[in-house]
This record gives C-alpha cells, structure tokens and sequence, in this order.
C-alpha cells in the first residue's frame, strides 16, 4: 500500500492493525475498562497487545471458572457488561460453568476465547475444541470469527446483543491467525436483522393491567431480577406504595423492594417467608415483573397462585406463558412497562387493600423467621444479623450456593438494588469468592462483603491469590458446618438421615489458609465474639476471611419441601420442623 | 390452612377454571425463516433437543435471496406447545421470522423414494400402482423397483400403504415443504 493511501485512510479511521488490536480497540469503543481472564497459547496475541494498554485493566484470575464468575459481579452490581478471556480448549471448556450461570440469571457477558488456527479447526489441534459448539446451548449467541476483517463489526454486534433485550452471555471464538493477521477494517453500522427487543409495553395491555389492579381486592407484586436489571426498582415502589400493594421478590430480585418497608413481605419460595407464600397462594391478583416463575419460586405448579389472575411483565416473550399462563401479558421492559402502569393508575382508584393488608399482618405474626440460640454453638442467622448491623444499607452482598446463601437471603436486609450477588438459576457453588471479586472492582467505592460457604468456598478458593494481589478490601465470612450443609439438610428430612458423602470432616483450616495466600483470616467460635471480629474484619483494608464454625444441625427454615405447593411449608428453628398444614 | 377453595392450577400453568386451550396434539407446519450462515440449522436443532421438543420432519435450503434459508419444519404439539416452539426459535439471533402454516392455506409437498420387492409376476400392479399416485419409476433391478413420489404427505402415506404388500425394502423422505399460496408472502 502506497504512503498516500494509508494515509488517506487514516483519516477516515482506517489503519492497518493486528486482528487482536483490532479486538481491544472495539472493547475500547464499548467502554470496557476492566476484564478478567487467563492467558495460554492460542488467545496470546490479544495478551500482547493488552500489555502496553493502559486503559484496560486486565485481571489475572485464578482459575477460567473465577473469570466469568466475577465478570458476573461486576457487570451486577455495574449494570455494565462483564468481560472475561481465555484460551482455547481447556480454557474456553473452563468459561462454560460461569456462562451457564449468566445465561440462567440473565447477565450481559462477553467471554472472549482464544483457538486454534483457522487452518487447523477440525483437525484436533492441541487445545482445540468446538467452544461454538459447546457454548451454543448457554449463550444468548456466539461467533467463530473466521476472518480478521469482521473483528470491529463482530464486537461491536456481541456487545449490541449481550446488554440488550434479556441480557445473557456472548461468545466470540477467536483463532490466533485472526488476532495475527492484519486488518484495516473499521466496524459500520450495526444490522442484526433477526433481533429486535420490544422495550414498550402495548398500550392496551397497561390499560388492561391498570384495570386488573384497580378491580383488585389482594394483589400482590412479585418482582424479580428482571425488575434489577431495567433498573425498574423506582417503578416497582411507586406501584406498591402509591396503591398500598404489598411486594414479595425472587432470589434475584433481592433489594428492589425495601425489606424494611411494611409492604414488603420479602422473598417468597422454598426457603421465603410464611407471609409470603401464605399471600401468594391466596391473593387475587400477581403482578409479575421480571420474574420467570422458576420451580423454586413457585413450588407445585398446581398450587401456585391458584386464585389469581396473573399479569406477566417480562422483556422476553418466550418466558410469558412458559410455566404460569399469563392473563394480561405485557412484553417490554419493566420500567417502561410499570412506569406506564403507574401513569394509568392516576387516573384510577387505588384498590382497596386495607383488609388484604391486615390478613398479611397476621400472618406476619403468625410465621416470623425465627431461630433460637439454644445451646453453645454459634448460629448462622445471629453472624449474618449482626453482619447487617454493621454495614451499611448500600452494602453489596455476594453469596455461595447452598444453606448460607439463604440465610444470607433471609437474614440480611436488602433496601437497594444491585446489591445482592449470587447464582440463582443454575446455582453455581463457588461463585461467592470470584463474584466478590468483581462486585469490588465494579463498585470500589462501596462495603462488599461476601457470605460464603465451607463446600463453595473450597471449591474456587484459589482466587484469593487475585484478590490479595488486586489489594480488594472486603470481607469474607464463610459459615462453616463442616458439611454440604443444603444436602444434609435433605438427607436429613427426605432421605433418612443417610448423610451419603455430604460430611467434610477433613476441612483445612480457612483462617490459616487465609493467612497463607496473604489475605487475613479468623476464626470465629463463639458468639460473644462476633461483633468483634466482624469490626476487625470489615475495618481491615485488604480481603478479610472469617471462618465462622457454627451448629452443623442447623436447618434453613421455612422450607417447602420440593414438589409440594408453597402453602405446605415447614416452619421451625435450628434442626426442627414442622408443617404447618 | 383452608379448604373451601379448591382451586388449582393445571400443570401446564392455566388454572382449570379458566378453560384451557386446545391440548389436542396437532401436526403444525412451521416455515422458519433464517440467515443463510454457518453454524444456523446446528442452532435451530439443539434448541429443540435442548427444551425437549419432537421434530417430525425438517427441510431446509436456500431462499430466492440467498442470504437467507428457509426450513420448513413439522412439529407434533398442542398449541400452548408449539406457541413456545416459535417464541423459543425468534430468541435465536439468525432467526428472522417464524410462521405457522397450520391454519394457512399452504401447498405441501413432499418427495419420497420407496424401494419395493418386485417379483416379475407383481411388477406389473406395482408399475400400475405407481401410475395412479402419479409416481415414477427410477430404478428397475431383477427383484426391485424403485418409486419416485411426491406430493402431501397423506399422498405419500398412500402410496405406502398401497405398496406394502409386495414387501417395501427401504424408503427415503425429504420432509415436507411448504409455501402460502397466493400473493401473500409465507412470512406475512
């Protein structure tokens, strides 16, 4: 190419560059200041180019597994996408738990994956494998680039459909030749023809939603993750509090009602409150919004809301009428859609819900969140209570799966939205550490604190390598059973007590371990030293990691045993339990 | 808690009081239409072993604009089913437009090779067979036939029928495709 040439096209933006350069340019164009990966052979060229970037901060994470989980916290607790990186083969292999997870708890995600050659593909090169292939069931969509001139269009389509519509991961498939060769392409104008999210709500399907609650005599508002994401949360509290409607959420939809607000009735499900799904079962009207009625939320189908009418708010048609039949479907983004609503009930009579409110009063009474401390061991609810006094109301909070995360769910008091970090779909354990991880680095200025558990944080406690060299303060209470603390749970109530394989007895110390990958560790007994050694850990600037040792027979209680309607759960404290119907 | 209230939902999420819809399984005939690009009919075959969903039959090729393909596939469902069927195939980002040829007035078509045992002393009714369904024969050995049909599938099903008493050693079906007939557009 001639000097006047390169030159003419410099100005119009266009300069021969890397395939990889190129790539990094376009995560530069979306905004991308912070990713997560891992390096290896077939993804080094990218690698190369990030080393002299100075305005991507690249963070080397433990495992590939650490890298989605904490794109994940970021992009929750940022709203932004969550960007990480891998080689091929055994590291895009390594991406798929963590898509899996943000495609069920509908994350913007972009997992970038290194491949072979593309002269190599399907010849079983070393470390080559079908990630197109493997991703395709887990992805919202994904992209083998097979040449490096589609580079600058391919990012910037990926980074188009992970955040819009029902945000969910993208993969763009990059074999080294593409991040090698050169390219002076330049990305055009975006066109996905078969891709066209509806964010408006239809006009006469508000007017009919409006008229269902004003006719309403027990609504109830079910707000989920979906409400997090379009940033709905306002929304959602002018419709429950101009019109006295009371509000359960999904796991995900933690903090988009304040649980300290007299309307809320807090999570509902197989570990929600009594009031809840009490209130669920026997209200008139459900107002869904974002929500997707997952099992663990609903329960037997056939008792779930039995009485009511249901209008279904989601972003994505093909969740209205997949498990609940909608009778007022509304497609279109929560906050449009409920601020509509809003705008409609001005012109409406609120419904009459005082009588409605007094019956949920009584329940609130009747079936409180209890646990007692009824011998020398130390409880999970009084550590995460006492957690909650401690931290601010804006406080993030990322969990594990399993018992701790529920307690974490019912015992902590969500009042803002993107503050709740966990795996709710797929229920990944291990997710707690490296979703910390990126949670902090996306809200610095924020308290984060982490509720893990014993089982999920040995499963990617490798991370605390990222988390001392990044300097992250947070802090980390793992509320150790020495067990599979959810499975025992199980076989204790539905399995004979067989404890098959769920017993950790061999532990290894979580302070010492701590201590020895550079962070600072205690460990916690007994309950006189709880706030004590809460204030030491959150005042300590760097990751803190409290082994907190509690009663191993301690049940997550209510709990509607799997396959029963959300009217038959079990009330009770520490390992006892009853139905109450 | 109380019981005056019998009231339940169906499993499939309607509450029986209000009447269900149609959970006769019907035959529907979906014209998808998709961008012509690797990896697509991968997509459009895994999302329907991944929710579980039967295929009857699939057809698939280029359209009269070759950036696109179009496939016509036969699912066997009620219709609360075959709704989320369609809903499922447009979250698929290559997908442009989903149509229901059910209820349309569509041509179908199907092409169908049969390979029958032919004795001389049958091959005769079988050739005359082959004539009244308005197939040919594109293949003769010393102890077979081969049939070429096409039409409907009911056609199809027919001649099948018809032929299974001389012995049908091997069939081979292209699945159906279907258009709308008329000025309207298949996508409309």
């Amino acid at each position: 190419m001639s000097k006047s040439t390169s030159d003419a096209d410099a100005e119009e933006g266009r300069r021969e560059r890397k395939g990889a350069e190129a790539l990094v340019e376009g995560l530069k164009q979306e905004g991308v200041d912070t990713m997560f990966g891992i390096t290896g052979g077939a993804i080094m060229p990218v690698y190369d180019v990030l080393y002299d970037d100075e305005d991507v901060d690249h963070v080397m994470m433990g495992h590939e597994q650490g890298a989605t989980h904490a794109a994940e916290g970021y992009n929750t607790v940022t709203g932004r996408p969550g960007v990480c990186m891998a080689t091929s083969g055994p590291g895009a292999t390594n991406l798929v738990t963590g898509l899996a997870d943000a495609d069920m708890d509908s994350r913007a995600l972009i997992a970038i994956a290194g491949q072979v050659p593309t002269d190599m593909i399907g010849n079983d090169a070393f470390q080559e494998t079908d990630t197109r292939g493997v991703t395709m069931p887990i992805t919202k969509h994904n992209y083998l680039i097979k040449d490096e001139d589609d580079v600058p269009d391919t990012v910037q389509e990926a980074f188009y459909i992970t955040s819009t519509g029902r945000p969910s991961p993208v993969v763009l498939d990059v074999p080294k030749d593409v991040s090698k060769n050169t390219t002076d392409a330049v990305r055009g104008e975006l066109d996905v023809e078969g891709y066209s999210p509806n964010y408006e709500g239809h006009p006469r399907q508000i007017e009919k939603a409006a008229e269902k609650i004003e006719e309403a005599e027990k609504p109830l508002i079910f707000a989920g993750g979906g409400a997090v994401i379009s940033e709905a949360s306002p929304e959602v509290r002018e419709l429950a509090m101009e019109n006295d409607i009371p509000v359960t959420t999904s796991l995900m939809g933690l903090g988009v009602f304040p649980e300290d607000h007299e309307l809320s009735l807090e999570m509902l499900g197989m570990h929600g409150t009594g009031y809840a799904n009490r209130a669920v079962t026997e209200c008139d009207l459900l107002v869904g919004i974002g929500v997707r009625f997952d099992d663990r939320a609903t329960g037997k189908i056939e008792s779930f809301a039995p009485k009511a009418e249901v209008i279904h708010v989601d972003i994505d048609p093909s969740e209205i009428s997949k498990n609940i039949h909608a009778n007022v479907p509304i497609v279109g983004d929560a906050k449009n859609v409920v601020g509509d609503i809003n705008e409609a009930m001005r012109d409406r009579d609120s419904p009459d819900t005082e009588s409605w409110l007094d019956t949920i009063d009584d329940w609130k009474q009747k079936y409180p969140n209890e646990y007692e401390q009824d011998g020398d061991d130390l409880k999970p609810q009084y550590v995460i209570e006492q957690l909650d006094e401690l931290t601010p109301d804006d406080t993030i909070v990322c969990t594990g799966v399993g018992q701790h995360q529920m307690w974490a769910a019912q015992w902590y008091t969500y009042t803002e939205p993107r503050t709740w970090v966990t795996s709710g779909g797929l229920g990944t354990m291990g997710c707690g550490l490296p979703m910390t991880i990126g949670a902090k680095l996306g809200a610095p200025d924020q308290e984060v604190v982490c509720i893990d558990g014993d089982g999920s944080f040995l499963m990617t406690v490798q991370e605390l390598t990222t988390a001392v060299r990044e300097e992250l303060d947070f802090t980390l209470v793992i509320i150790n059973n020495y067990y599979m603390g959810m499975v025992r749970q199980w076989q204790e109530l539905f399995h004979d007590e067989r404890y098959a394989e769920s017993d950790l007895p061999h532990l290894p110390r979580f302070d010492e371990i701590a201590e020895a990958f550079g962070a600072r560790g205690w460990r916690l007994e007994d309950e006189e030293d709880v706030e004590d050694v809460l204030e030491e850990a959150l005042e300590y600037d760097g990751p803190s990691v409290i082994d907190a040792i509690i009663d191993p027979y301690e049940n997550v209680f209510p709990m509607v045993p799997a396959g029963s309607g959300n009217d038959e759960f079990i009330m009770g404290k520490g390992s006892q339990g009853s139905r109450i119907s | 808690m109380s019981t005056d209230t019998p009231a339940r939902r169906l499993p499939t999420g309607v509450r029986e009081e209000e009447v269900p819809r149609a959970v006769d399984e019907n035959e529907h005939t979906l014209s998808v239409l998709v961008e012509n690009k690797p990896g697509v009919l991968s997509r459009v075959a895994g999302l329907f072993t991944r929710r579980s969903f039967n295929i009857d039959s699939l057809a698939v090729g280029e359209t009269e604009n070759p950036d696109y393909s179009r496939m016509t596939i036969v699912v066997t469902g009620d219709d609360p089913t075959v709704e989320q069927v369609m809903k499922q195939l447009n979250t698929l980002i290559p997908v442009i437009k989903v149509s229901n040829l059910t209820d349309d007035e569509s041509v179908d078509r199907e092409l169908a090779m049969v390979k029958v045992a032919a004795s001389p002393e049958d091959r005769n009714e079988i050739m005359q067979i082959a004539e009244t369904f308005r197939a040919d024969i594109v293949d003769m050995g010393r102890d077979t036939v081969v049939i070429e049909a096409s039409g409907d599938t009911e056609k199809v099903e027919a001649l099948f029928d018809m032929l299974r008493q001389y012995g049908i050693k091997e069939t081979v079906r292209t699945g159906r495709i279907s258009l709308v007939r008329g000025e309207k557009s298949t996508e409309d």
